[in-house]
């Protein structure tokens, strides 16, 4: 069936902005960058019988460090009928190049494979939305695998953000890659709830973010 | 009147101003005394607009030179006389840049009213948690019944920049309100009333307990849960759609309608004035949204093309300023379906404009917004 044009700034394609930006924040995120929805420009979508809907973006991404560092995309945002359990589908071209995190990324990694003692912190961004300098790669780790985390747990319904880091506790390891360990609450748009997540976090500079483990965790009373 | 600056050159001229000084009796600002008046040292005399042209032509005609050093006194007294008002006006020290914790909000209302004529502070009622609940009033004394326009913020407690954005709004206002000609023509015809934290009991929690507190803290299942979404709390298709009715969800929606003391004390005002009230803005964060009614249905209000016009305006002012971009339209079609919110309450009584602000940002900070985006976020805003 031919695609619908709907205003950029319904609750549908918003969410399947979202979904898109969070999953390039997965695919592109380093300790040095994390590309987050700016705006929504373009939004169509297809109902495609027996398969689900397929939303086609166009938008702009900008960096939570820096706001002004911006680039247009466009994404294909599949969501399947059948399989509730299934993550949407999710194509994406960028134009252009994004920062190149290098040189930020060897920096962080050898500043943490020579700390003394495991990192920890916790709050981050605190309750004022302050992020001291040194923990923003940790806090960008945490933006990427969130991506991740909020990809295979989408649907039609649901919009979720990262909103804070509640705690952060790096594993030694005897290989050469870096692990942490995350507990993340994810603020979900529709139902307002705040979901503490935990996320298991293996990454190299040159072999990329891996979430090895996660988990949806009690919400305490 | 003007101030002149003059160095004599020599015993000469210096003897001549001496003359002119005592002769016309001008006013003498540097030296104090005329004997004081010496040959290469700065003279200041303040010159009486009427004898101006005379004081210049005695001079031109002496072969003493002068510079304009103030041009018009009256026009720097008339400044300087507006920026101490206006500083007056607002408590000294108040940083509105930074986030501020109940006990200090509940201080600064008690200092903008004794600072301020135009501002008067009344009790609006009381949380769950037995608090007071005040709000601000900021009139132009005038013998003419006036419009009102409404502004409440922190609903919800995590949502911090609201309650900032109000006390911002206040402060703009007295601030600008001696040299600012809008802002005068506009409390001409309407008074403001502004109401910086409603859900006072969740905005104290979420400060000293848990950050990303949403509702108030009304105990129910035997004290075992706690919290109503107030803004699923209004008498508009209460429990309809976008709610839960269980204690342990974000959105619940109270016992019944009004089952709140926050949300009575609110409605009851409003009530009360509703044939005056012109205007009903609610703000809160995140997501860069104007709201309009309504959330429980589809079916537009009434006055709907009306109310988008000025929204898109709204929001296309909003922008010129650091290019925030706003998304507008009903809470139904672009956000979700919800019943029970204070806007839709708000116009289904008779309100012809009623408006939710979802502030800044887009998600990549979300509630916990970092105060050096308080100004930009509150400048756009205005």
């Amino acid at each position: 069936s031919p695609a619908l044009e709907l205003p950029p700034s319904h609750s549908l394609p918003g969410r399947a902005a979202a979904l898109a930006a969070a999953f390039i924040a997965w695919r592109r995120g380093t300790p040095g960058r994390g590309p987050a929805l700016r705006a929504l420009s373009r939004a169509r979508r297809q109902d495609i019988d027996g398969v689900g809907h397929k939303y086609h973006l166009e938008f702009v991404l900008e960096d939570i460090f820096e706001k002004d560092s911006t680039v247009n995309c466009t994404a294909e945002v599949l969501y399947h009928l059948g399989n509730k359990n299934a993550a949407p589908d999710v194509q994406f071209t960028i134009e252009g190049e994004l920062k190149n995190t290098d040189e930020a990324d060897n920096l962080f990694y050898n500043r943490i494979k020579s700390l003394k003692n495991e990192l920890v912190a916790e709050n981050i961004p605190d309750s004022y939305g302050n992020v001291p300098p040194e923990m923003e790669p940790i806090r960008a780790l945490a933006w990427a695998a969130s991506g991740y985390v909020i990809w295979k747990n989408s649907n039609e319904n649901t919009k979720y953000q990262l909103a804070q880091i509640k705690h952060v506790k790096q594993v030694k390891r005897s290989d050469e890659y870096l692990e942490f360990d995350y507990m993340i609450l994810l603020h979900e748009n529709v139902s307002q709830e705040i979901i503490p997540w935990q996320m298991t976090v293996l990454w190299h500079p040159q072999h990329g973010i891996e979430v090895t483990q996660n988990s949806r965790q009690p919400k305490h009373v | 009147d003007q101030v002149l600056h003059i160095v004599p050159e020599t015993f000469q001229q210096v003897q001549h101003l001496q003359h002119l000084c005592s002769t016309l009796m001008l006013d003498l600002w540097k030296p104090q005394l005329l004997e004081d008046i010496r040959a290469g040292e700065d003279l200041h005399i303040r010159v009486p607009a009427p004898l101006v042209q005379e004081v210049k032509d005695s001079l031109d005609q002496h072969m003493i030179s002068y510079k304009v050093l103030i041009n018009d006194v009256q026009e720097l007294v008339d400044e300087s006389v507006l920026k101490e008002r206006s500083q007056r006006q607002i408590p000294e020290g108040y940083n509105y840049t930074e986030y501020h914790p109940m006990e200090e909000i509940y201080e600064w209302m008690t200092q903008i009213e004794k600072n301020s004529e135009l501002v008067t502070q009344h009790y609006l009622g009381n949380t769950v948690e037995n608090r007071t609940i005040y709000y601000l009033q900021i009139s132009q004394p005038s013998n003419k019944p006036k419009k009102i326009i409404w502004m409440d913020c922190g609903i919800h407690a995590r949502e911090w920049i609201a309650p900032a954005f109000c006390q911002w709004f206040i402060k703009e206002i007295l601030q600008n309100y001696e040299s600012d000609a809008t802002i005068r023509r506009f409390l001409q015809n309407l008074d403001l009333y502004v109401l910086p934290v409603i859900n006072v009991d969740g905005y104290i929690y979420s400060w000293e307990a848990e950050r990303l507190w949403r509702k108030n803290r009304a105990p129910y299942m035997n004290g075992t849960c706690y919290g109503t979404d107030l803004n699923r709390n209004f008498n508009s298709s209460w429990g309809s759609v976008g709610v839960s009715f269980n204690c342990t969800s974000e959105v619940f929606c109270g016992s019944g309608p009004e089952s709140e003391p926050e949300t009575r004390a609110v409605a009851q005002l409003i009530e009360e004035k509703k044939s005056d009230i012109l205007c009903y803005l609610t703000v809160h964060s995140y997501g860069q949204y104007i709201l309009t009614p309504y959330g429980s249905t589809t079916t537009p209000p009434s006055n709907n093309e009306e109310l988008m016009q000025v929204a898109q305006k709204a929001a296309a002012a909003l922008m010129e300023k650091y290019g925030t971009s706003y998304k507008v339209g009903s809470t139904s079609l672009i956000l979700y379906n919800n019943s029970g919110s204070s806007r839709d309450w708000a116009h289904m009584i008779g309100i012809p404009f009623s408006y939710t602000f979802e502030l800044r940002d887009n998600g990549t900070y979300g509630f916990v917004l970092p105060p050096d985006q308080i100004q930009p976020t509150c400048e756009e805003t205005m």
